[in-house]
């Protein structure tokens, strides 16, 4: 299998699925000539032109809006947000429009349409440029939101949120753009709404998606030097969430930490804690740990983000307090 | 504590409608505007357009800061003078065809349906059959028939409007039956009681919405054009906005990229702005300092001219017109359809407090109807016939409120559907 960055396989995923469908169009602000702000789309618009490749005005909202309207026509959009922070000017037509659309006109219109961009902290922008959305978006029927954590899923992923019939909230990892991985060649299709096992283990169940989740294979290497054994489960889906396969885990381990660089109150842990409560209650030896985010807006300066999100040694406190081994 | 929070909060209070009482003083002078203005055409001659109609500004002149008024003042001078638009601000159109009287008469018969439609839809509302919000059409209709029955749905023409949407979905040939049943909340309704009044659809028939959000559906417009140009097709969008929204950042964003994308030829969209001059209770005159509202487009390279929004003879003229000329030439062009709406703003706006009965009444003299009627009777046209066309109307919203009435409600399973176009899981409440 070849070996690419996230970025690359993102890339790929979308210029292949072009070439098969010119219904596919890509909006977004200078993912054109500029060839994208984190350079995913680079090249792109020599590959398939300006009428393709849309460089919009920096007017979220009006472009956003506009995608709809095109999936409304036929079209399969796919937006870029240069960041998550931005869509919030876009919410409404995310949220009030391509999010219901279906279900107000009684089934009558479908919005095949994609948001993406890269989500998520780490690279000092501080209070404004720095968000993880998972939650929110979660929160709404009608969208499915995704948070591919590899290269290899990112590309699979794509080619599902292309394909899917609903508008799709594409989360990526921005922190994780450069990292490599094998990616299959050809049409390896991830579907939605199916969880990875990251990592096997048997003593306790770490659970995250997105940037997070190379954070916990490196907590698994730590933890296994003191013969903790740690399985890893990468969600990949927020919305639908996959609950089986953390679940089935839990019920292996009877243990969980729940990792997440957002906003701990009203968060994609918050429901995978009542979720496990629910599901494997009688399978719990310890109460579930969630480490999150500091409940401050972001900071700037470096040492200050760095101590505002989940860090290894936190999740290693944290698992060892589920395993009793420290309080 | 709490009381004397309490207690701080009230003389807070009291202070604050002092200071408000002291600062609404009443407007002394009215200044008129009636230059000819421009409209720029990036790659065409220049085009008259008319002058805007006289209407009372509103700019601080003149204001006699000593004379604190009355509430009932601040009222009356906050609300504004009624506004008339002169008949010579309008375009007469270019058209060449003329109607004759019996096309008019099926024209008088569409808008003669669908105020019946809409007295009856409102009759339901107070008699708690209708729930939710009702946002009748009742005086707008020259506008709404004139620029509907423009579009050509052999080349793929739609509409998207926002939520004063019975009248479009009707003319665009939803059954009356089932847009009743949709307000009623039947299984029978048009989108099977999932949307209500706001979220009419008839896809079919190209009536893509109902939104009930002022100003968010406004950039589907020029997406749809977009997105149907670089199919090869050929539709004309046809997209309404209230003068309420066009303050909305929306209508900004979206007017932008539709002139951009028209540039290329590849933005179809016929906007149509029914100014009836209030956003809810609001007046343009109190949401903008820049009342000419057609001329916002301007700021987006978008071309544009006003008609007598409630003279189906002069939306007849143009409609055709131009909905022809933004299929040739891929760029959006914009109508201010000048009217006003002579019911409340909903059915549920029972004080109008925001305007005066006198300037209600005024306005109902220019009700398109008994215009049209009138026009109808001295081209010859019988009044008998014209009863007729009344009583069928008539007939027709009876029968559509029996209908709703009898049909049963939607089935519990339509709960959970239509959420994902797929077949995803989705919980039930509980």
């Amino acid at each position: 299998m070849p070996v690419m960055t996230y970025r690359d396989a993102l890339r790929s995923a979308m210029a292949e699925e072009m070439e098969r469908d010119e219904s596919i169009v890509l909006l977004g602000e200078d993912i054109g000539l500029y060839g994208g702000t984190h350079l995913v789309t680079n090249g792109l618009i020599d590959q398939f032109g300006p009428k393709r490749v849309i460089d919009t005005p920096i007017a979220e909202g009006g472009f956003t809006g506009a995608a709809i309207g095109m999936a409304m026509a036929g079209l399969k959009p796919i937006v870029e947000m240069m960041t998550w922070n931005f869509s919030f000017l876009a919410a409404d037509q995310i949220i009030q429009t391509a999010a219901k659309l279906h279900y107000f006109s009684g089934g009558q219109v479908n919005v095949p349409l994609v948001v993406r961009g890269p989500n998520g902290g780490g690279v000092q922008l501080s209070a404004q440029h720095t968000h993880s959305l998972e939650g929110f978006y979660g929160h709404f029927p009608g969208l499915k939101v995704v948070s591919p954590a590899t290269p290899a899923d990112v590309k699979g992923m794509m080619l599902e949120a292309i394909r899917n019939p609903n508008p799709v909230i594409f989360l990526e990892a921005g922190a994780l753009y450069g990292t490599k991985g094998e990616v299959p060649e050809g049409d390896e299709v991830v579907p939605f709404g199916k969880a990875r096992v990251a990592r096997e283990g048997t003593d306790v169940t770490l659970i995250a998606y997105g940037r997070q989740v190379p954070l916990l294979l490196k907590v698994a290497d730590k933890l296994a030097e003191q013969d903790i054994s740690a399985e890893v489960i990468d969600l990949r889906s927020i919305r639908p969430l996959d609950t089986e396969t953390f679940v089935e885990s839990v019920k292996k381990t009877n243990r969980a930490v729940v990792v997440q660089e957002q906003w701990r109150y009203f968060s994609v842990a918050s429901e995978v804690c009542a979720v496990l409560q629910h599901e494997a209650f009688d399978y719990l030896d310890a109460p579930v740990e969630r480490v999150s985010g500091a409940e401050v807006p972001a900071p700037y300066a470096r040492n200050l983000e760095i101590a505002g999100f989940p860090t290894i040694d936190h999740v290693i406190s944290a698992a060892r307090r589920v395993l009793y081994l420290e309080k | 504590m709490r009381y004397q929070y309490l207690l701080l909060a009230i003389v807070f209070i009291i202070l604050m409608k002092a200071a408000r009482r002291a600062t609404r003083v009443k407007s002394a002078t009215y200044g008129t505007i009636s230059t000819m203005s421009m409209v720029r055409d990036p790659d065409g001659p220049a085009k008259a357009v008319p002058p805007v109609p006289a209407r009372p500004s509103h700019t601080g002149q003149g204001i006699d800061h000593d004379n604190a008024i009355s509430s009932a003042d601040n009222r009356q001078e906050a609300a504004m003078a009624p506004i008339i638009a002169p008949a010579d601000t309008f375009t007469e159109g270019q058209a060449q065809v003329a109607y004759d009287a019996e096309a008019l008469v099926g024209f008088y018969q569409k808008m003669v349906e669908i105020r019946l439609f809409e007295d009856a839809t409102t009759k339901a509302f107070r008699q708690g059959k209708i729930g939710g919000y009702l946002h009748v059409y009742s005086g707008q209709e020259a506008t709404g028939t004139a620029f509907l029955g423009a579009m050509n749905r052999d080349k793929g023409d739609v509409a998207i409007a926002a939520y004063r949407i019975h009248a479009h979905a009707l003319l665009l040939g939803a059954h009356p039956n089932n847009v009743m049943a949709e307000l009623y909340g039947k299984g029978t309704g048009i989108v099977k009681g999932k949307g209500g009044s706001m979220h009419l659809f008839h896809a079919e028939g190209g009536m893509l919405g109902g939104y009930g959000i002022v100003g968010g559906h406004i950039p589907l417009g020029p997406g749809y054009a977009y997105g149907n140009r670089y199919q090869g097709g050929e539709a004309v969008v046809q997209l309404y906005l209230g003068d309420g929204s066009i303050h909305n950042g929306a209508f900004h964003e979206a007017a932008n990229l539709a002139g951009l994308w028209g540039k290329s030829g590849l933005c179809p969209t016929l906007f149509i702005l029914e100014n009836n001059q209030y956003g809810m209770g609001t007046s343009v005159e109190r949401a903008t300092a820049m009342t000419e509202l057609g001329k916002k487009f301007e700021s987006y390279g978008i071309e544009w001219e006003r008609v007598d929004g409630m003279d189906i003879q002069a939306t007849l003229k143009v409609a055709e017109q131009v909905q022809e000329r933004v299929r040739e030439t891929g760029k959006p062009y914009a109508i201010e359809a000048f009217g006003y709406r002579i019911v409340p703003h909903g059915a549920a706006d029972f004080l109008e407090q925001y305007r005066s009965k006198e300037e209600v009444a005024k306005w109902r003299e220019k009700d398109p109807i008994p215009l049209l009627h009138g026009q109808l009777i001295e081209m010859g046209i019988e009044e008998e016939r014209l009863e007729a066309i009344r009583a069928e109307a008539k007939a027709m919203a009876d029968e559509a409120v029996k209908f709703a009435e009898e049909s049963p409600d939607p089935d519990l399973s339509e709960l959970l559907t239509d959420v994902y176009a797929d077949d995803t899981y989705v919980e039930p409440a509980g």
